[in-house]
């Protein structure tokens, strides 16, 4: 498997204060399921930042698809972004967009053309239970609509890495379960996942599932008895693995 | 993936910057904009004409004044120096005006018979020199004095050159009013533009996190810029149309000599009619530097 992303010793430092990530280093290789699990503050956000390239590091070296991505010139970083897909915490849907139209971004962006753009968004939309809200804006959808819409807005152009910062983190345990096979699904498929996420139940529902902790902007292993916050949902069977998906594992470089 | 090959702005992508209720504002600026600087442009083009009929009417033209109370003494000192300026190599042509036509002239200030109340009135001379050079006119006012000492030359640039250089003056004010405009409208533009971008900055975010280039995100301000230009475009230039031929009516009306030069070419009209396009285009433009130098601050 290559690797689809490297982290080498890399550091974050907004201002002059103390650095909000520090000697990150791990690798990340295709078609693997990650989750990045840290207290609030931990510097999830900031590390899911660099991966979707909306910030450089201060310091360290970060490798994406098999280019130093720290040096690349601006040029070059929209088609970069468009092999990564990214579900925002806030889903940060268009709102004067419909529904279909905010999942059809990406394709225009790319400029695939309007029938195919239209046939993509069809199958999407389908795949997410929300053919019948094709026209609604996103002010009219619930949140798990909304969700479910921003999901599909980041994975419609089959992105090789899927970036979601806790995107179950708005909905209830159902959802989030459903929410879960849509991201498995296409990790089935061959997309590198990787989901920041407070929920440990969904991460055990993952076999198979890599998993990166943060603490206080420093990767560290994970408690493998974290403290339980709300008794987890009625055992629903956990999802199949891929064939090829190994035990749990932090998969840091040097470990 | 079937990709359409150009990243262009389409369909909901180009509708992805609402309206923000800024829209219609930046037409009305456009269109107050265009309606000064096309009555300005017309002003201008107009004066400028003028000032040019107004050059060819004093260039290398004299009047010849022969100033005698006695009618008799006066028009023979003027066959005289008709016959010395006739003779003269500087002189293309010289026409005595008639006694009558100056009489009418003279009307309205002197009267129906000047003359038969005993009123000195002079015999005058028109003459086109050959050429427009200082040197040519001395050798003819000499020639001219010698022939009659009652005999006075009038440079029409004498007299005219002061209304040609306010005319001059005119147009190049003009001139300056409608670059002044066009950088006015090029700021309103840029400071159009970068708010809708701050306004706008969740959408561009995401938009540019989608993998939008630049001038993606460039054109989508540009679109929208040049409808708002382009309805601003067309209410000044209705606007402003109709202003300049009510004023072309109204001097046309005058029946002046002067104001008779004012009037607009078919090169004229055609630039004037440019400028809406020059606006729609300049304001396109200013949107997409502003845009490109705002993205440039963004990774």
């Amino acid at each position: 498997m290559a690797n689809i992303v490297q982290f080498e010793n890399v550091g974050l430092r907004y201002g002059v204060g103390e650095e909000t990530l520090c000697d990150v280093s791990f690798t990340l290789r295709s078609g693997q399921f990650h989750f990045l699990t840290g207290a609030s503050g931990a510097g999830k956000t900031s590390l899911l930042r660099l991966l979707y390239l909306s910030q450089r590091p201060s310091r360290g070296i970060i490798r994406l698809f098999g280019e130093d991505a720290v040096i690349l010139p601006r040029d070059r970083l929209p088609g970069f972004r468009r092999r990564i897909g990214v579900v925002f915490q806030d889903f940060r849907l268009i709102p004067h967009l419909s529904a279909a139209d905010n999942i059809a971004l990406p394709l225009r962006v790319a400029g695939m053309a309007e029938s195919d753009v239209a046939r993509a968004v069809r199958e999407m939309l389908n795949w997410i239970g929300l053919s019948e809200r094709a026209a609604a804006r996103p002010a009219t959808l619930s949140g798990g609509e909304q969700q479910r819409v921003a999901i599909a807005r980041a994975v419609i152009a089959r992105p090789e890495l899927l970036v979601a910062d806790e995107p179950t983190g708005n909905v209830d345990p159902a959802m989030a379960e459903r929410l879960l096979h849509l991201f498995h699904s296409l990790h089935r498929l061959g997309t590198t996942v990787v989901m920041a996420t407070h929920d440990w139940h969904l991460i055990e529902r993952v076999p198979g599932a890599h998993h990166l902790h943060l603490e206080r902007g420093r990767l560290v292993d994970p408690d493998p008895h974290p403290p339980v916050a709300s008794p987890a949902p009625a055992s629903p069977p956990p999802i199949p693995a891929r064939p090829d998906a190994k035990p749990s594992t932090i998969v840091r470089s040097g470990l | 993936m079937k990709r359409g090959g150009k990243t262009r702005a389409t369909g909901a992508e180009a509708r992805a910057l609402d309206d923000g209720g800024g829209a219609h504002v930046m037409s009305w600026v456009i269109a107050i904009m265009l309606f000064l600087t096309l009555l300005a442009g017309a002003a201008g083009l107009a004066t400028a004409r003028a000032a040019g009929a107004l050059d060819r009417q004093m260039a290398g033209r004299l009047t010849v004044q022969i100033v005698e109370g006695e009618a008799q003494r006066r028009d023979a000192a003027a066959a005289q120096v008709l016959g010395v300026l006739r003779a003269q190599p500087d002189v293309a042509l010289a026409t005595p005006v008639a006694q009558a036509d100056l009489a009418r002239m003279l009307q309205p200030w002197l009267g129906t018979d000047a003359e038969a109340a005993g009123l000195p009135v002079p015999a005058l001379i028109d003459v086109d020199l050959t050429s427009d050079g200082s040197a040519a006119i001395a050798r003819v006012r000499k020639a001219v004095m010698r022939a009659s000492p009652a005999a006075r030359v009038d440079a029409h640039a004498t007299w005219l050159g002061p209304v040609g250089r306010l005319l001059d003056t005119a147009a190049w004010l003009a001139g300056a009013i409608i670059l002044l405009m066009l950088v006015a409208t090029m700021a309103v533009v840029m400071l159009a533009a970068r708010a809708g971008l701050e306004a706008h900055r969740g959408t561009i975010e995401v938009i540019h996190m989608l993998g939008a280039t630049d001038r993606q995100v460039a054109r989508l301000f540009q679109r929208r810029i040049a409808l708002d230009a382009g309805i601003g475009a067309v209410a000044g230039g209705i606007l402003a149309g109709a202003a300049i031929l009510l004023i072309a009516g109204q001097v046309g009306a005058l029946d002046s000599e002067l104001l008779g030069g004012m009037r607009l070419g078919l090169g004229d009209m055609a630039m004037l009619i440019a400028l809406p396009f020059a606006f729609v285009v300049l304001a396109v433009g200013a949107a997409r530097l502003a845009v490109l130098r705002q993205m440039r601050r963004m990774l």
